[in-house]
């Protein structure tokens, strides 16, 4: 059977939930090749295997830190001469889609970015999407050269699939042109012990209507009662109640959970844009003809300060 | 010596405005209106910001588009850039992603460069992806996705707000940046540059000037390809109730019902 290479998302070897669902996604083309770049494949490799992998190609090097994207480029690249896939899947973060674009023209080949599904086609596979603000879903193919395409978060549910998962070295050389951009120093976020805002099952999001920094806790409260990650309109981000990381949108994250919450947000297209693909959609918000409530179904014409802390409290209290 | 900035610029319809697919199934752009991305607002308010602290430097917006993507170059030219460039060709229709970037690459390199500024995507096709692909055809540093930049003795410095990490990145001139909605809010233009842009000189090329044939673009050439565009059904009309003191509860009891909690 062929092989499809997954470009591995992790941190130092904990491997995120968006490559298992590459993982997954990529069986139903052929057989998952996974690449992983920088510390803790050991860690890493396990984890892959599990859901499929027949082999883990690993590479290491400081370039990869040192520098913007391109030394993973170059690595990628010698796994796809190593190997002469069918396809290569990588995650649809900002730098799982500048990796694709590079290696795309490198080996002349198309690309689709933010697919929301895979399957085969006769003549290659065939990628979803979800565009214009999910107003449209499309289906298309890469039509020249081997497919490359990346895949949004909560496009599959990971499955186990037990392989070999072979760990073998890959030979990487970073070309002197791949260090055109320095990375001078890094710092890193604090994390917020909530899940990640792409991965999460259920998000709460707070827009203007929050009505100040003070008050975000309000939604981080019902968030943290449901196992939550928070989100947060432009309009939040932009008057610094919350950091721009938990913006949800066209121009922040796109999320598509099972339960999206929407307090205090009118729906504007831009918001609507990163979470119309939300399975279930709620809003609380005072103003009966916002156009959020177009999109619910189920929603709570109200005062935010009243509804949200009392569905907290009842949350709570049904979760005992 | 001059510094030499391009910034692409896209034209896009009205995100606002009910967008479709034409039956070639590539975007109808005779339904909705278009205008100038409004992404790429930031690219050229971080261009002017640039040539306002250097010595000397010249901006070029180049759009690559069909006859109306011109009225995005004058928004540009209005905004205070000194002169265009529009790519136009029947043949361009339906051109994707790698070809676009083919297209961009060679009229960068024909206007000659030291700077080449782009938003951080699109708000049609919000691949996101133009700029990288930039900096491969071109073969210069990828200084992408800035929420602040600067320019310094031939020297780009920028921040890269990421998920996990905030990044302080450094390149040489030549490269390819891109530049996020955080980086500052755009500035609307005078009425004096609105008059000033309809003087500004604006290039118009075609394929043949590029040196590109006509099958490595348009939608015979392209690496991809649309198989089927959907419109997407409507939401069923959900429930919408009133809250007169049990709001709060009734939504517990939905979300109960649905096992959410
Ligand atoms: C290029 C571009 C990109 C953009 N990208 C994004 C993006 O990624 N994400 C994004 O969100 N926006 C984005 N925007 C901005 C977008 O157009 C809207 O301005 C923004 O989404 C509005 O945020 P909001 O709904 O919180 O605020 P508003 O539109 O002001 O809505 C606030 C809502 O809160 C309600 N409300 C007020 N008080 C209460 C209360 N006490 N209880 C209940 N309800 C209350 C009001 O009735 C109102 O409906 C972008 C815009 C542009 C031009
Ligand atoms: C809904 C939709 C989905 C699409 N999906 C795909 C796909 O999966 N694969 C594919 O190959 N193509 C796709 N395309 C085509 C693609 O959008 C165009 O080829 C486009 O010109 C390049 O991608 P982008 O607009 O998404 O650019 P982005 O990468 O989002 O744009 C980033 C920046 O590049 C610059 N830029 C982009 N286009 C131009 C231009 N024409 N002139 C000047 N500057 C420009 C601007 O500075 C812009 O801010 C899609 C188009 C649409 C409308």
């Amino acid at each position: 059977m062929a092989e499809v290479l997954v470009y591995v998302d992790h941190v130092d070897g904990a491997v995120r939930k968006p490559t298992l669902e590459l993982l997954t996604l990529a069986r139903r083309i052929g057989e998952p090749v996974a690449v992983h770049l920088g510390a803790g494949a050991d860690t890493a490799a396990p984890v892959l295997a599990e859901h499929g992998a027949v082999k883990v190609l690993t590479a290491d090097a400081p370039e990869f830190t040192e520098y913007l994207v391109a030394p993973k480029v170059d690595a990628l690249q010698a796994a796809y001469e190593a190997v002469s896939p069918a396809a290569v899947l990588l995650p649809s973060s900002v730098e799982g889609k500048e990796i694709a674009a590079r290696l795309a023209v490198r080996i002349g080949s198309g690309i689709i970015t933010d697919a929301v599904d895979l399957e085969a086609g006769d003549e290659g596979p065939v990628a979803t999407q979800s565009v214009f603000a999910a107003s449209f879903t499309t289906k298309s193919r890469v039509s020249k050269g081997t497919p490359v395409i990346t895949v949004k978060p909560n496009s599959a549910a990971p499955e186990a699939a037990p392989a070999a998962g072979t760990v073998e070295q890959l030979a990487v050389t970073v070309a002197d042109s791949s260090k055109g951009t320095k990375i001078v120093s890094r710092t890193p976020r604090e994390s917020t012990g909530r899940p990640e805002l792409t991965e999460a099952a259920i998000v709460v999001s707070g827009g203007r209507g929050v009505n100040g920094a003070e008050n975000f806790p309000l939604i981080e409260a019902l968030a943290d009662s449901l196992g939550a990650a928070v989100g947060a309109s432009r309009a939040a981000v932009d008057a610094g109640w919350y950091p721009h990381t938990n913006q949800v949108g066209q121009t922040g994250k796109s999320v598509s959970p099972q339960l999206y919450i929407a307090a205090g947000i009118s729906g504007a297209i831009q918001h609507r844009a990163g979470m119309q693909t939300s399975k279930t959609i709620v809003a609380i918000n005072k103003d009966a003809e916002a156009p959020i409530f177009d999109l619910v179904d189920y929603g709570v014409v109200g005062d935010l300060f009243d509804v949200v802390p009392a569905l907290t409290e009842e949350v709570k209290s049904r979760k005992g | 010596m001059s510094l030499r900035i391009v910034v692409c610029v896209k034209y896009v319809p009205d995100a606002t405005g009910d967008r479709h697919f034409a039956e070639d199934l590539t975007v109808d752009r005779d339904d909705v209106d278009g205008l100038l991305s409004e992404l790429d607002e930031y690219a050229v308010e971080q261009a002017l910001q640039i040539k306002e602290a250097a010595d000397d430097a010249e901006i070029t917006v180049l759009t690559v588009g069909p006859e109306d993507a011109s009225d995005a170059l004058r928004k540009a030219l209005s905004m205070g850039a000194d002169k265009g460039v529009h790519v136009e060709d029947d043949d361009l229709h339906g051109t994707d992603a790698l070809g676009t970037s083919l297209v961009l690459a060679k009229a960068i390199e024909k206007t000659g460069y030291d700077l080449v500024v782009c938003g951080m995507a699109s708000t049609d096709g919000s691949m996101g992806v133009l700029p990288a692909l930039l900096a491969e055809r071109l073969n210069v540093p990828q200084v992408t996705q800035l929420s602040a930049v600067s320019v310094e003795n031939g020297v780009v410095k920028g921040r890269r707000d990421g998920d996990t990490a905030s990044e302080q990145l450094e390149a040489s001139l030549p490269a390819v940046v891109s530049v996020t909605d955080q980086s500052g809010e755009a500035r609307y233009p005078s009425f004096k540059g609105i008059m000033a842009a309809k003087k500004k000189p604006v290039e118009t090329l075609d394929l043949e000037d590029l040196e590109i044939e006509a099958d490595e673009v348009g939608l015979e050439g392209a690496w991809t390809k649309v198989e089927d565009a959907a419109e997407r059904p409507a939401r069923t009309a959900g429930t919408v109730v009133k809250d007169e003191g049990e709001g709060g509860k009734q939504l517990a009891e939905y979300l109960a019902g649905q096992k959410f909690i």
